[in-house]
C-alpha cells in the first residue's frame, strides 16, 4: 500500500501513456478522416479472394476467380442460360447447324461485331482463337482437344468459310449438347486476333502479353490487374448486346472472411464473396445486407485408394459410405455453403440424380466390416488440406469411423501438398473437391467414371486413376454416353452410371457446394451463376 | 526466457556490444565485411532454395492446376528448367541474380523485381510507423518501469507488455477493426485506401503518405493516414511490448552501476541521472533491439497483412511459398536478407556514434 501511494504519480503516467497510445491515433483519425464509408455510386466493389488468378489469357485461365473475369470480359460462340443451363443461346453466333453425320458444325456470326479495341470481330478471329487455344495447349485445352483436335490437325478442323461463317469438324459424332457445351467454356473465348498478333513475340501467339493484358469483346473490359490486390473492369461501349449497367466493377483482394464481413457491413464493399458459415449468419441479420446463394457444380468427397488392399475390399468401400454422419455435417460445417449430395453429377447438370441412399448406420457398417474379415476394425490415414470445411468434416468422419473400430489418423497439409500426394497415388484416404470444368455431364463422368489407362504413367490422371480404380466397363459406358445424340437417352445413360458409381465406387460423396454472397441492399440484379464464368457482374446495378 | 527469469523475474540480461562491430569499425575490416555479406547472401539463397525444392509441393501443379494432362505438366516442368539437377538449377539462378535478373513469378506473371517494388513499400510504410510508435511509447514506459521497479507502475507496464506480446495479433487486429472501424467509425478499414481513390493516387515511391503529400492530394493523404492507423498502431503495440521490456532491463542494469551512485552522490538531479546518464548508456544495446525489431516488421507481418487486406511483402512471400513459386520466394528472401544486413550495418554505425569506446578504436 505504501508503495502504491508513493508511486501513484508514476501509475497515472503509465496509464496516461497507455491511453495516449490508443487515443492519439484514434483521435487524430476521427478528425482526419471523413467516415461516410460508401463505395462510389458508379462502381460495383466486390471483396473476394482473388489470389488464385495467375493469368488473364482465356486459353490458359482455369482458376475460379479468373473464370468469372473471363465470363464478363470475353464473348464466345454460344452461352448457356443461367436460369436453365440446358438451354443454349448464341453469343456472337446468330445460328448454327449440325450435319447429318453429326461431325460438322456450321456457325453463322452476328454481323458488325467489334472488339473493345475497335477492331471488327469476324470469322478470322473465331478461327484464330480456337486454333490458338489448341496450339498453345495449356491446361484447359483438353476441353477442345477431346473433340479430336490437335496442334497438327486443328488448322483443317476449324475453318473459315466467309467473314461470317465458321465450320468446326469433330472426329466422332458426339452429342451436340456436349460439343456446344464445350464451346461455352472460357477456353473457347474469342480473342482479338489483330491486337494479340501485334503483341506476339517469337511466334508465341501473344501468350506472354495476354497473361496480363486484355483483348476481348465482352460487356466489360479489363482495365488493371495487380496480383493479390485488385482487379478492375470497365464498361465496354463496343459490346454488341445490353451494355453493362455500371461503368466500373472492381474486385478487391480480401482473404479473411471476418474482414470481408466488416467491409460489407460498413459499406466499403458492395458484395462479399468468401463468407464462412458464422459470418453468413451474422450478415443475414443485418438489415442493409441480403444474402444470395446458388448451387455450384462443385462436389466434396473423400476417396479410398484401391492400392491399399483393405480399402480395395468392396465391403469396406460400402461400409465407409455408411460411416458418415451426413445430417450432422449438413447442419454444421456446410450450413449455408453446401447441401448433402451423394451422386457424382452435381444438381443442374444433364441427367444429374439426387439419390441419397446413405445415412449414418454404424450397425450396418460393422456388419459389412465383419463380412470383410475386419471385425476389429483397422488403422488408416486421411490427407486433409488445412482449411474449412474439409478439416471439420474429416474430424467428424474420424469420430464416426471410431464407432466402427476404424482408427483414422488425419494428416494435415497445405492444399498443394496434399494434392501432390494424391496425384502420385500415395494416399490412403483423401478428402477434396471436384468442380465441373464445363457445363456438361461428361466433365464429371470423364473423371469419376473413366480410367482408360490405369498404368502408373498414364496420360490422364482422372479421379478413378488417382484411386487406382480400374473400371473398363464403366469407361466404355462413359464413352458411349458422350456419343448419344438423343438428349433424353443420354440423360438416362448418366443416371445409370451414377447408380453404379454410387453402389460400387471408392468415392464417398458428401455434398454439393452452394456459393453464398452477402450483397448490400442498394445493389440490384447481382446473381451468382452455376459455374464460375456465369456470375455476370455486368448485369448488376446500384440504386 | 524462463532460465533468465529465475534470478530476477522479468529481467532480461542485456548483451554487451558484440565483438563484430569492433572488427567492422576498423577500416581494414571492410574487405572482410564484404566477404561476410556475400557468404551470407549465398548461404541464405542456398538454404531457401533447397528447402523450397524439398518441400513436398510440386511447383508445376501451382501453375498448370489439378486438371492438366500429363504432357502439359511435363512440358511446363521442362520450360521452367525443373527437370535439371538441383545444383544446376541453383547455379543458373545465382548466375541470373548476379546479372540482376530475379526471374518471373509464375503466380503473378510479373517480374519478381516489379512485384517486390510494389509490395515492399506497403510493408515499409507500415513497419516504419509501427516501429516509431513502438519506440516513442516503449522507451519511456520501459524507463518508467525500471525507475519505479516492483511498484504498481512496473506491474501496469508489465501487463501492457505481456498483453502485447501474448495476445494473438490476428485476434487483436480483428477486435481493433470491429471497435474502431465498424462500431465507432473513428478509423478507416482494411486496405491501403478507399476504393474511390483507386487510380487517383499515382504511386511514385509506393509509400503512399509521401506520394499523396508530394502530389498535394490532401484528401487522399488523410484517407491513406486513416487506413494506416489501425495496422500501424497494432504493429506499434507489438514492438512497444518488446521494446519496453528490453528498455526496462537495460535501465535496471545501468541503474545498478557505480557511476550512477557517484552521480547521485554528486547531487545531480534524479531526472538528469535517469535520462542523461543511465538512458544514454542503455541506448547502446537498445539500438540493436529497436533495429532488429524494425527488421522483423519489415519482413512483413503475414497475419496483420491478412486481417487488414494489406498487399505487403509478408503475404506475397507466404502465398508464393505455399505455391512453391520459388523465384518469388527467393526474391523476397534477398530483400529480407538485405534489410537485415543493411540494418545491422546501420546499428553498428550507430554504436560507433553512441559508444565513445568503439569510436576510439
Amino acid at each position: 500500500m505504501i508503495m502504491m501511494r508513493k508511486n501513484w504519480k508514476g501509475a497515472a503516467m503509465a496509464g496516461a501513456m497507455a491511453g495516449l497510445l490508443v487515443g492519439v491515433p484514434a483521435g487524430l483519425l476521427a478528425s482526419a478522416s471523413p467516415v461516410a464509408a460508401a463505395t462510389p455510386k458508379d462502381t460495383l466493389v466486390l471483396a473476394w479472394a482473388i489470389d488464385d488468378i495467375i493469368t488473364l489469357d482465356p486459353a490458359e485461365a482455369f482458376e475460379i476467380s479468373a473464370g468469372e473475369i473471363m465470363g464478363n470480359t470475353y464473348d464466345r460462340l454460344v452461352r448457356f442460360d443461367i436460369n436453365d443451363p440446358s438451354k443454349l443461346y448464341g453469343d456472337i453466333a446468330s445460328s448454327w447447324t449440325v450435319s447429318d453425320d453429326g461431325k460438322l458444325y456450321t456457325f453463322k456470326l452476328k454481323p458488325n461485331l467489334k472488339f473493345a479495341s475497335g477492331n471488327p470481330l469476324t470469322a478470322d478471329d473465331v478461327v484464330y482463337s480456337l486454333q490458338r487455344a489448341v496450339k498453345l495447349d495449356k491446361t484447359p485445352a483438353f476441353i477442345l482437344t477431346q473433340l479430336g483436335w490437335s496442334k497438327d490437325n486443328v488448322d483443317g478442323k476449324v475453318k473459315k468459310v466467309d467473314d461470317l461463317t465458321v465450320t468446326l469438324e469433330t472426329d466422332k459424332p458426339y452429342a451436340p449438347s456436349f460439343v456446344l457445351n464445350c464451346l461455352t467454356a472460357n477456353v473457347s473465348a474469342i480473342v482479338d486476333k489483330k491486337l494479340v498478333e501485334a503483341n506476339a513475340k517469337d511466334g508465341d501467339m501473344g501468350y506472354g502479353w495476354l497473361k496480363t493484358h486484355y483483348a476481348g469483346s465482352g460487356p466489360l473490359k479489363i482495365r488493371d490487374w495487380r496480383a493479390n490486390e485488385i482487379l478492375a473492369m470497365e464498361r465496354n461501349d463496343n459490346y454488341y448486346g445490353e451494355k453493362s449497367k455500371l461503368p466500373r466493377v472492381i474486385y478487391r483482394h480480401v482473404k479473411e472472411s471476418a474482414t470481408q464481413r466488416l467491409l460489407l457491413e460498413k459499406g466499403d464493399v458492395d458484395v462479399a464473396r468468401n463468407l464462412e458459415p458464422g459470418d453468413i449468419e451474422a450478415v443475414s441479420k443485418n438489415a442493409d445486407v441480403a444474402v444470395t446463394n446458388t448451387p455450384k457444380g462443385t462436389i466434396y468427397y473423400f476417396s479410398l485408394n484401391q492400392k491399399n488392399p483393405t480399402l480395395a475390399k468392396p465391403e469396406v468401400r460400402e461400409a465407409m459410405k455408411y460411416l458418415v454422419d451426413y445430417d450432422a455435417i449438413g447442419q454444421t460445417f456446410i450450413k449455408g455453403i453446401g447441401e448433402i449430395h451423394q451422386t457424382f453429377l452435381p444438381k443442374g447438370l444433364l441427367g444429374a440424380s439426387d439419390e441419397k441412399p446413405y445415412k449414418l448406420d454404424v450397425a450396418k457398417a460393422k456388419e459389412l466390416l465383419a463380412k470383410a474379415g475386419l471385425k476389429d476394425g483397422f488403422t488408416i490415414t486421411m490427407d486433409v488440406r488445412n482449411n474449412q470445411p474439409v478439416t471439420g468434416i474429416a474430424e467428424a468422419v474420424q469420430r464416426s469411423f471410431a464407432q466402427a473400430g476404424i482408427k483414422m489418423e488425419i494428416i494435415p497439409g497445405d492444399g498443394k501438398q496434399t494434392l501432390t500426394k494424391y496425384r502420385a497415388r500415395n494416399h490412403d484416404l483423401y478428402i477434396g473437391q471436384w468442380g465441373a470444368d464445363y457445363w456438361d455431364p461428361h466433365t464429371n463422368a470423364d473423371t469419376f467414371a473413366r480410367n482408360p489407362d490405369n498404368s502408373d504413367n498414364a496420360s490422364s490422371k482422372t479421379l478413378a486413376w488417382r484411386n487406382d480404380w480400374n473400371i473398363p466397363e464403366l469407361t466404355k459406358k462413359a464413352d458411349a454416353a458422350v456419343l448419344e445424340r438423343d438428349t433424353e437417352k443420354r440423360a438416362q445413360l448418366y443416371k445409370d452410371m451414377q447408380k453404379d458409381v454410387l453402389a460400387t465406387s471408392p468415392y464417398v460423396i458428401i455434398f454439393q457446394m452452394i456459393e453464398t454472397a452477402g450483397v448490400r441492399k442498394d445493389v440490384k440484379d447481382f446473381k451468382l451463376g452455376p459455374t464460375s464464368d456465369t456470375t455476370y457482374t455486368f448485369k448488376a446495378s446500384k440504386s | 526466457m524462463a532460465v533468465v527469469e529465475t534470478h530476477r523475474p522479468g529481467d532480461i540480461k542485456p548483451g554487451r556490444p558484440r565483438a563484430r562491430s569492433r572488427s567492422l569499425a576498423a577500416a581494414s575490416g571492410i574487405g572482410r565485411f564484404l566477404v561476410i555479406v556475400v557468404l551470407t547472401y549465398l548461404g541464405l539463397l542456398a538454404v531457401t532454395f533447397f528447402i523450397g525444392r524439398v518441400i513436398p509441393v510440386d511447383p508445376v501443379l501451382a501453375i498448370v492446376g489439378d486438371r492438366a494432362p500429363t504432357h502439359v505438366v511435363e512440358r511446363t516442368r521442362e520450360e521452367l528448367g525443373l527437370n535439371k539437377p538441383l545444383i544446376e538449377q541453383f547455379a543458373i539462378y545465382v548466375r541470373n541474380v548476379l546479372t540482376g535478373d530475379l526471374g518471373t513469378s509464375v503466380l503473378t506473371s510479373n517480374r519478381v523485381i516489379d512485384d517486390i517494388r510494389r509490395v515492399f513499400p506497403a510493408t515499409l510504410e507500415l513497419a516504419t510507423l509501427g516501429t516509431l510508435i513502438g519506440a516513442v511509447f516503449g522507451i519511456p514506459l520501459g524507463v518508467l518501469a525500471a525507475v519505479k521497479r516492483d511498484s504498481l507502475v512496473d506491474q501496469i507496464v508489465r501487463v501492457i507488455g505481456l498483453v502485447g506480446y501474448s495476445v494473438p495479433i490476428f485476434w487483436l487486429g480483428l477486435m481493433a477493426l470491429l471497435v474502431f472501424y465498424a462500431r465507432l467509425g473513428w478509423t478507416d478499414g482494411p486496405g491501403r485506401f478507399d476504393i474511390i481513390y483507386e487510380y487517383t493516387i499515382t504511386p511514385v515511391t509506393g509509400i503512399l503518405l509521401l506520394d499523396t503529400a508530394m502530389a498535394g492530394e490532401w484528401d487522399a493523404f488523410r484517407n491513406v493516414a486513416g487506413h494506416l492507423i489501425l495496422p500501424s498502431a497494432l504493429l506499434g503495440y507489438f514492438s512497444l511490448a518488446y521494446i519496453s521490456r528490453m528498455t526496462r532491463s537495460f535501465m535496471l542494469n545501468e541503474l545498478g552501476q557505480e557511476y550512477i551512485v557517484a552521480a547521485r552522490a554528486k547531487g545531480i538531479s534524479e531526472s538528469r541521472v535517469i535520462w542523461r546518464h543511465a538512458l544514454r548508456n542503455a541506448a547502446v544495446p537498445l539500438v540493436t533491439v529497436i533495429v532488429l525489431s524494425y527488421a522483423g516488421l519489415l519482413e512483413g507481418s503475414v497475419l496483420t497483412e491478412s486481417v487488414f487486406a494489406w498487399p505487403g511483402l509478408g503475404l506475397y512471400i507466404t502465398n508464393s511459398l505455399q505455391n512453391a513459386d520459388m523465384n518469388a520466394v527467393l526474391g523476397g528472401t534477398i530483400v529480407v536478407g538485405s534489410v537485415f544486413i543493411g540494418l545491422n550495418l546501420l546499428s553498428d554505425l550507430l554504436y560507433r556514434f553512441l559508444d565513445p569506446r568503439t569510436k576510439r578504436r
